[in-house]
């Protein structure tokens, strides 16, 4: 090693157990690993005997810069987390200081917002598949989710502005309601979406190759994923049905129906099939929602965080000041802490936010599942061949922005 | 309003030590560091609080004791939230680890220790987890600037 460029990490074990084996490296930029993540493991022969996951790559301060920001400014940085399923960070970013101001959002946005957490679920769970797929060498499957995903994509972009990073989340409200024609675009996707999904399981529910890769691989049971920290679809796929939008609903999940679909066994097979039909009851919840959406205004009628209308900044002072009071000094957010959870594609997703009454918070935590998950991913990992890190590793869907903050 | 299992847990906790109240729905314990092992194992065996989602920090630059340690716990089986609170001094901020009790302790207390400096008593691997091998300081200490770098390969002039 040369000395001029340290090792960024000290392995747990330098040296091998046994005289036969041997320790190697994976990543921290490999291939076959969709995230920036380091691992460490002891081989014998193509069977792992431990590893030591490093994370980390990716860390560039999050929760420091958000202490020199006012609380609006924040959003741009939380799409950053888990930038796969942006929205649903904003949302639960917003709800913890909406808990904070004591906000109450309007019906319209709250069915808005449960409909794109919704509709952000599906595009983090088909990116989890196709990229997982992907790597097992099913290159259809990828090419049709990720069309799907695109076209996803495409209409998010036309509603926010932006393909993967919206910023579409205000406190109090969102950024701007629907454009014309927005939900008939929404449910062409949506059929498509069925269609393409449809063959997706035609190719790989019961191909041998998938199955033999995935079954009975990267096992773990709900005794061990609830020690080690582990919700959302990892948890569920070991059967327990714990799912915060039944358990603890929130924006308007309580007046939806769904099914909280759960594994058998915890392997990879049922981590593919648990996001599969995950995605179809996001489909379910869209429909019902596109079907209920109340009208009325997106954003709560509170000076404390809501932009007055632009018309009226230019022609009457007090809207001017508050604009302006609003924009530089930020809401003035009650001193206190909340911690607020949404149930993102990965997991638990919390906002611990620390206030002392200022425009800018004292201080903001992320319970990201991604990086508690990574802690106990040598679960998983531990006692199988080196290639099933690949689909196992693809199947916790690490998402490197939200893990490493 | 609150939960039946939180005002049982309530009634047990406040008959033991700390002040405890109710705040956006979560039960909020503030204990001694010394109560935090018992009152934890209290709380997973008798309450069913099985999942350990959160432990950090708030550093009150200025007060003693500095550090608050703020740990969240869910339930499974009631799907309620607690959060227990601990003050430690920053000449010692020491707090026993939860390793016992929890696996997801292992990580969690790791990005603690790196970002506050706190020192989880009985974690076997403290070592950097989000920053890296000989980073000095703790960055989300309040008296560290947000400014200072610490390249690990130097820039190029």
């Amino acid at each position: 090693m040369d000395a001029k460029f340290p090792n960024p990490v000290r392995s747990a074990f330098e040296t091998p157990l046994r005289d036969d084996t041997v320790i190697v490296n994976i990543g921290p930029s490999h291939p076959a690993t969709h995230g920036t993540v380091q691992i460490i493991a002891e081989l014998d022969g193509e069977r792992v005997l431990r590893t030591d996951v490093h994370a980390g790559y990716l860390h560039r301060g999050f929760e420091k810069e958000c202490e020199a920001h006012t609380w609006h400014n924040l959003i741009p940085y939380v799409d950053r987390l888990n930038y796969v399923s942006a929205l649903i960070n904003d949302f639960a970013y917003c709800d913890a200081v909406e808990k904070l101001m004591g906000v109450e959002i309007t019906p319209r946005c709250r069915h808005l917002r449960t409909l794109l957490s919704e509709y952000s679920r599906i595009v983090d769970h088909l990116t989890c598949v196709a990229a997982g797929l992907m790597e097992l060498g099913a290159m259809t499957a990828f090419l049709y989710l990720v069309m799907i995903r695109d076209y996803m994509y495409e209409h998010l972009a036309n509603l926010t502005g932006a393909r993967v990073t919206y910023t579409y989340g205000r406190i109090g409200g969102l950024a701007r309601d629907l454009p014309d024609g927005w939900l008939g675009r929404l449910a062409e996707i949506l059929d498509q979406y069925e269609d393409f999904v449809g063959r997706v399981h035609g190719l790989v529910d019961r191909n041998r190759i998938f199955i033999d890769r995935m079954r009975d691989v990267g096992v773990i049971s709900t005794a061990d994923a609830i020690n080690w920290g582990y919700t959302g679809p990892i948890l569920r796929s070991t059967g327990a049905p714990r799912d915060l939008r039944k358990d603890t609903p929130y924006l308007a999940y309580a007046e939806l129906d769904f099914e909280v679909p759960v594994g058998i066994k915890g392997d990879n097979y049922d981590r593919y099939y648990v996001r599969m039909r995950e995605m179809d009851e996001s489909v379910h919840m869209i429909r019902q929602l596109v079907e209920t959406l109340p009208g009325g205004p997106i954003n709560v009628d509170d000076h404390r965080c809501t932009l007055p209308e632009k018309h009226l900044v230019y022609t009457e002072i007090e809207s001017l000041i508050n604009h302006f009071k609003l924009i530089m000094e930020g809401p003035r957010v009650p001193a206190g802490d909340a911690y607020a959870a949404h149930e993102s594609p990965n997991g638990e997703l919390g906002f611990y936010l620390v206030s002392t009454g200022d425009g800018v918070p004292y201080k903001v935590h992320v319970r990201a599942p991604s990086f508690v998950h990574m802690g106990g991913v040598h679960k998983m990992l531990d006692g199988y061949q080196l290639a099933d890190i690949v689909p196992t590793f693809g199947s916790v869907n690490m998402i490197g922005g939200e893990c490493d903050r | 309003m609150a939960h039946t299992v939180l005002e049982a847990l309530e009634a047990r906790l406040a008959a033991t030590a700390g002040t405890v109240s109710f705040a956006h729905g979560l039960l909020v314990a503030e204990l001694e560091p010394a109560a935090l092992p018992k009152v934890v194992a209290l709380m997973k065996a008798e309450f069913g609080f099985d999942l350990f989602l959160d432990v950090t920090a708030v550093d009150w630059l200025g007060q003693t004791p500095r550090f608050e340690v703020v740990y969240h716990f869910y339930s499974t089986q009631h799907h309620v939230r607690a959060r227990l609170k601990t003050r430690v001094r920053e000449e010692d901020p020491t707090v026993d680890s939860l390793i016992p009790l929890y696996g997801s302790a292992h990580y969690m207390e790791r990005e603690c220790h790196d970002m506050y400096g706190i020192v989880f008593r009985g974690n076997p691997d403290l070592r950097p987890i989000l920053l890296y091998e000989g980073f000095v300081g703790h960055p989300l200490r309040k008296d560290y600037p947000k400014t200072q770098e610490q390249p690990l390969v130097p820039y190029r002039d």
